[in-house]
């Protein structure tokens, strides 16, 4: 795929053991990479080092040289060259890698710091982890068991700070469990652009707070709760529903537009609580929008389809497909696919198949909106160039059927599979509609269900595995969080059969063994099996449709190979 | 917002002192506080729009910093140091004398809406310890008869007006 | 042996009658002779000169002037910027206000002369918001500066231009702190930065190169100007040149301030002899040296210290010279030059109780063990003094202190400890007794320090 290029790389000595990191790699992470954990609050990867929190003290020394002649100077008991040790320890998210660089973590000076920053930030500190949603995932309940003295010397009264500010639409902030690291502040200034946030008064009785009248309202609001490393930020909609350790984890991706942030979908015995962004380093870094995480809510959603229906009538799967199966072979000739760009491409690829079968080919609905230059482009479908890749589609969609409805209207259509989509939101009339047999496979209603002859319910990202290719042509995969609820259907099996069914070939239809064939079948994918396809993704070789007018603008960790085409 | 002319002219004055507009913070909220007592929040707001700023970050830097105040005081605004060198020479007496005189607490208004007194830290002339600062001027030694000595002066010159 | 003689150079015209702090006067006496010198020199000339003097800050941390001037990133082809600070805030010091009020021109022409040794061709300085009339002064004196071509585009027909502005501060001790105060200066709440990567020498105001000297610290320019560095270096002792002001406050008869050369005059002479020695019946029981933030010396403590030769000699707290070698081998500093003295009608833990306050009250709060820990200790000894006291609250105190000095983003961390630190170390039996002493002074009417 494609090759990043080799960093300058440094060797530095992180509690006797030594390690090459890429020159300016900052303590914190090179102690990560010999498995030394220095524990932090207020650095964050992705965020300007502000070096506030104290507790990531180290103690740093270089290895000594003589001033004048720059020899190095040895040490005769080792034999090695003798290191000078500042005494006052330094910050490790501000001591960046440089050749000879020497860290001490596990010297008493440095266990007597910890304890002494665990013990200052506990002093004001509410010890509410009972009713804190935080606890389970809180970094001072960590960083206490693993750094502090386990006892509290504190008997003045506590600062009193608001209890329960609602910062904006999605966030809650409680003030006095705030231990004023300032991640969300830079946050909101450096990565969301809408700063908002501040500490107001000073010293000890510093206040987190969003200018009065003003709304922590951006699109990216619930990352504060994210990178808040306390109890001080939480999510509006999650508070108080349920323990994090009780949930479940399982990577996904999310599907509001082409940028496929990398995400994580927690859930228990079925049930999903919330959607956290996953650090992907070329994709989303540590983010995801608001907007994504409530995605969820579809899966429980009241005009969910849980029932297979063959002219109006409650049927079997087999039926179901037998009768769609008869239906499309009886119209054989006059049928149009509809696929979507918001099927994986595992769907995309069995969708060509069954358009195949038919002798058709196949048109995409597009979805374009305005990118807003960080996490969501402007093609809000996740997968169009899945399709392209699958060989799916040649040309990209547009955002009505137009050509689907004069073909319908001059009698040349009587047929038609819909993967997801509804004609009537792209263009179609219920006349046009009324005029052809459709077999539709989807979610949730609408008025192509309605219409349809036979429905085949099916699932929803959350319920299923699969794959989708992003806007920088890196494919990534998500993973089945929940069951599918009751009656609805596993696409892939469900699509295999109606290929099946109107006499093409017989195709798995299962995950794995598919990617057999796609591998075998499309040559950009060859080497890739769903297994081993990494966590971060793999990036694709998109030059073929360079030429391609996507609409996406730049955004975060992309920049469009050609000109945005100019969309209405 | 309403400033007076001659505090817009200073405004605009003072701002192309600084190749970064934002370093005028400070001024501007002193020449506001100067003309209209204290700074309000259309006052934050008037100056973020000014130097091009979010409200935000005016309004971190006027609560931090204790000589600006988000509510109108007295007329008169009398300082009484409270730090080592001035409590060593009875500061503390010399602020319960104010207190007593204006039978007023630290930090309140005085119900006649006259003075307000207040402790404040370091006022950077120990060698004359006890000082108060009334308004601008610098008072030295004030030991309780010379704090009733000012308290009178105050006095007669809001019976004055 | 008398006290030895004053040695006015700072404050040579400071109190003297007639003498006024308009232009003219300044002239009169001489002023910007220097200035005029200063600008026949080849910049690097007068950095050298500098140097040699062996001028040591005068803000509290006695970092050599010379050495901070040569660190400036002159390669970067950002500007540089000169930042006075005059935002004297150290509790026990007030040498600024009396340069500022009674002197101005001499710190203007100090300015100017260090701005052409560094090619600063924009100073500002930040002046206490509680000296209203100093800013006015020294708004006024700029201008008869610029006026007469001192200040301003092109200083005495040079062609180098360097101009001056007043920033006055707003009631924040923190803003004294180098990198706080380039912070308040750039708009911004005076959080100190990083160092690294934020040395003023090369990421300082507007990530320029930047620097911050202190106000008396740049009238001594003028004079070395005047003298040569060389001359200078001989004033006072080596290693701690030229002269110093001294702030005498707290419980001695003549309170004040006085210039001494470096060294040469003892902490008992100037207690005793200059200051006219403990008020009436009492004695001295404890003094900082040099700003509330030093290591308070406790008069009966003697001090052991290494000769050059191998030997060794003992101070008592009254031998003790005040220079900043000395003071800094007796565990404490020379600081801002702030004498704080008290005598034995105080009680120690009321005193610290006093500086915690202040402390807590100034913390701004950025990084973690100063923002709890200083209002902890103000906690526990206010505690102490108005609520219940507890014998082991010393230790505590100590142990509370020692978990800031040293891991903190700037120096306050020291400066809010070490009060602690020295006061539990040098007065622990105090602490220890003051659950019992509280009872007895209840009803005696004593000195309220909180």
């Amino acid at each position: 795929m494609i090759a990043t290029p080799k960093p300058d790389l440094v060797t530095v000595n992180v509690d006797g053991k030594e390690i090459a990191v890429p020159k300016g790699t900052n303590v914190i992470e090179a102690a990560r990479l010999v498995g030394v954990d220095v524990p932090y609050y207020c650095y964050h990867p992705k965020l300007s080092i502000s070096g506030n929190c104290r507790m990531c003290l180290i103690e740093m020394g270089m290895p000594a040289v003589d001033p004048a002649t720059k020899a190095p100077i040895m040490d005769p008991a080792t034999g090695k060259q003798k290191i000078n040790w500042i005494p006052r320890p330094q910050i490790g998210c501000a001591t960046n890698a440089s050749p000879g660089l020497h860290i001490r973590t596990n010297t008493p000076q440095i266990k007597d710091c910890r304890e002494g920053v665990m013990e200052f930030l506990l002093v004001n500190h509410p010890l509410d982890c009972p009713i804190c949603d935080q606890a389970g995932e809180c970094k001072l309940q960590e960083q206490s068991t693993g750094y502090g003295r386990g006892y509290s010397r504190f008997i003045e009264h506590k600062n009193v700070k608001p209890k329960r500010t609602q910062l904006g639409p999605r966030v809650t902030l409680d003030d006095e469990r705030c231990i004023l690291c300032s991640r969300c502040i830079r946050f909101c200034k450096e990565v969301a652009k809408d700063d908002v946030l501040g500490f107001v008064d000073r010293g000890s009785y510093s206040t987190l707070t969003c200018y009065p009248g003003k709304a922590l309202a951006n699109n990216y609001s619930l990352n504060t709760v994210d990178i808040c490393p306390v109890g001080a930020l939480t999510s509006t909609d999650f508070r108080f529903k349920m323990r994090v350790w009780f949930l479940k984890q399982t990577n996904s991706i999310d599907t509001e537009s082409s940028v496929g942030a990398n995400t994580v979908v927690w859930s228990r015995e079925g049930v999903i609580y919330r959607i956290t962004p996953r650090q992907n380093d070329g994709v989303n870094d540590t983010w995801m929008p608001d907007s994504g995480r409530d995605l969820y809510k579809i899966v429980r959603a009241n005009d969910r389809l849980a029932v297979i229906k063959v002219n109006g009538a409650d049927a079997s799967l087999d039926e179901a497909v037998n009768a769609a199966g008869r239906l499309l072979q009886s119209a054989a000739g006059a049928v149009a696919v509809i696929g979507s760009g918001r099927s994986s491409v595992e769907e995309q690829f069995l969708t060509r198949k069954l358009a195949d079968a038919l002798g058709t080919s196949t048109q995409l609905v597009s979805r374009v909106g305005q990118g807003d230059g960080l996490l969501i482009s402007a093609d809000r479908n996740p997968n169009v160039r899945g399709a392209l890749v699958t060989g799916l589609i040649k040309d990209l969609p547009t955002a009505k059927l137009t050509s689907l409805g004069a073909a319908i209207d001059a009698g040349k259509v009587k047929a038609v599979v819909v993967v997801g989509e509804d004609l009537a939101a792209a263009g179609l009339s219920a006349t046009q509609m009324a005029k052809v047999a459709i077999v539709y496979l989807g979610t949730h209603a609408n008025a192509t269900s309605t219409a349809a002859r036979v429905v085949i319910p099916t699932l929803t990202v959350f319920e299923k595995s699969g794959t989708f290719v992003n806007q920088q042509f890196r494919i990534q995969k998500y993973l089945k969080a929940v069951p599918g609820v009751a009656g609805a259907q596993d696409d892939l099996p469900v699509l295999a059969r109606l290929v099946a069914a109107v006499g093409g070939p017989i195709l798995a239809g299962e995950l794995h063994a598919l990617w057999r064939t796609l591998a075998a079948e499309i040559a950009a994918l060859a080497p890739i099996s769903f297994a081993t396809l990494p966590e971060a993704g793999l990036l694709l070789d998109g030059t073929p449709y360079a030429a391609g007018p996507f609409v996406e603008t730049e955004s975060l960790h992309f920049n469009p190979a050609a000109k945005p085409a100019v969309t209405t | 917002m309403k400033l007076k002319p001659e505090t817009l002219r200073r405004i605009d004055e003072v701002i192309p002192h600084y190749p970064v507009k934002r370093s005028a913070t400070l001024p501007l909220l002193h020449l506001i506080q100067e003309d209209a007592g204290y700074i309000s929040s259309e006052a934050v707001e008037w100056v973020a729009a000014k130097l091009e700023l979010q409200p935000i970050n005016v309004l971190e830097v006027v609560t931090f910093y204790p000589m600006f105040r988000q509510k109108p005081i007295g007329r008169r605004h009398i300082k009484v140091c409270r730090t080592l060198s001035c409590a060593l020479m009875g500061g503390y007496k010399t602020c319960e004398s104010f207190e007593k005189e204006f039978n007023t607490p630290r930090g309140e208004v005085s119900a006649d809406g006259e003075v307000t007194i207040e402790f404040v830290e370091c006022l950077a002339s120990c060698g004359t310890a006890p000082v108060v600062m009334i308004d601008d001027d610098l008072h030295e030694k004030v030991d309780c008869a010379k704090a009733k000595q000012l308290s009178d002066q105050i006095k007669a010159e809001s019976k004055k007006r | 042996m008398p006290a030895p003689q004053q040695r006015r150079i700072i404050f040579r015209h400071i109190d003297e009658p007639g003498y006024t702090n308009d232009l003219a006067c300044y002239v009169r006496h001489g002023g910007y002779e220097m200035l005029k010198k200063a600008v026949a020199m080849a910049p690097a000339a007068l950095i050298e000169e500098v140097k040699k003097s062996g001028l040591r800050g005068r803000g509290g941390a006695g970092f050599p002037c010379g050495v901070k001037w040569s660190l400036v990133d002159r390669k970067s082809g950002k500007p540089i910027y000169l930042v006075v600070n005059a935002d004297e805030s150290e509790p026990g010091t007030f040498k600024d206000r009396y340069i500022i009020h009674q002197d101005p021109h001499q710190l203007i022409e100090g300015i100017m002369i260090s701005s052409f040794a560094n090619n600063v061709k924009q100073a500002y300085i930040y002046i206490r918001g509680e000296m209203p009339h100093g800013a006015r002064i020294l708004e006024k004196a700029i201008a008869e500066a610029r006026a007469a071509n001192l200040v301003g585009p092109n200083i005495l027909g040079t062609g180098y231009g360097c101009e001056i502005y007043v920033h006055r501060g707003a009631g924040a001790y923190i803003c004294g702190e180098e990198t706080g105060l380039i912070e308040s200066l750039e708009g911004k709440r005076p959080y100190p930065r990083i160092k690294p990567p934020y040395f003023p020498a090369v990421l300082g105001l507007y990530q320029c190169p930047t620097i911050v000297n202190n106000v008396e610290t740049l009238c001594h320019v003028k004079h070395i100007v005047e003298m040569g560095g060389d001359a200078y270096a001989k004033i006072g002792t080596p290693n701690n040149t030229g002269t110093r002001i001294l702030c005498v406050s707290g419980h001695v008869q003549k309170p004040g301030y006085y210039e001494y050369e470096v060294g040469t005059i003892t902490l008992g002479e100037l207690l005793n002899e200059v200051c006219g020695g403990p008020l009436p019946g009492r004695k001295f029981k404890a003094v900082i040296p040099g700003g509330s933030s030093a290591k308070i010396l406790r008069f009966g403590e003697t001090f052991t210290l290494k000769n050059k030769d191998g030997s060794s000699r003992t101070l008592t707290v009254e031998d003790i010279p005040m220079d900043f070698d000395t003071l800094a081998a007796c565990g404490t500093m020379g600081g801002s030059g702030g004498v704080i003295v008290m005598d034995d009608s105080v009680n120690m833990v009321e005193a610290l109780a006093n500086i915690n306050a202040f402390y807590a009250h100034e913390s701004c709060g950025q990084c973690t063990p100063c923002r709890e820990g200083s209002l902890w200790m103000k906690k526990i000894t206010t505690r102490m003094v108005h609520d219940h006291a507890r014998t082991e609250d010393g230790a505590l105190l100590k142990s509370v202190a020692d978990q800031i000095a040293g891991r903190t983003i700037c120096a306050f961390g020291e400066a809010c400890s070490w009060p602690t630190q020295s006061f539990v170390a040098k007065f622990g039996d105090e602490f220890r007794a003051y659950p019992e002493t509280k009872k007895a002074a209840k009803s005696a009417g004593t000195l309220e320090l909180v």
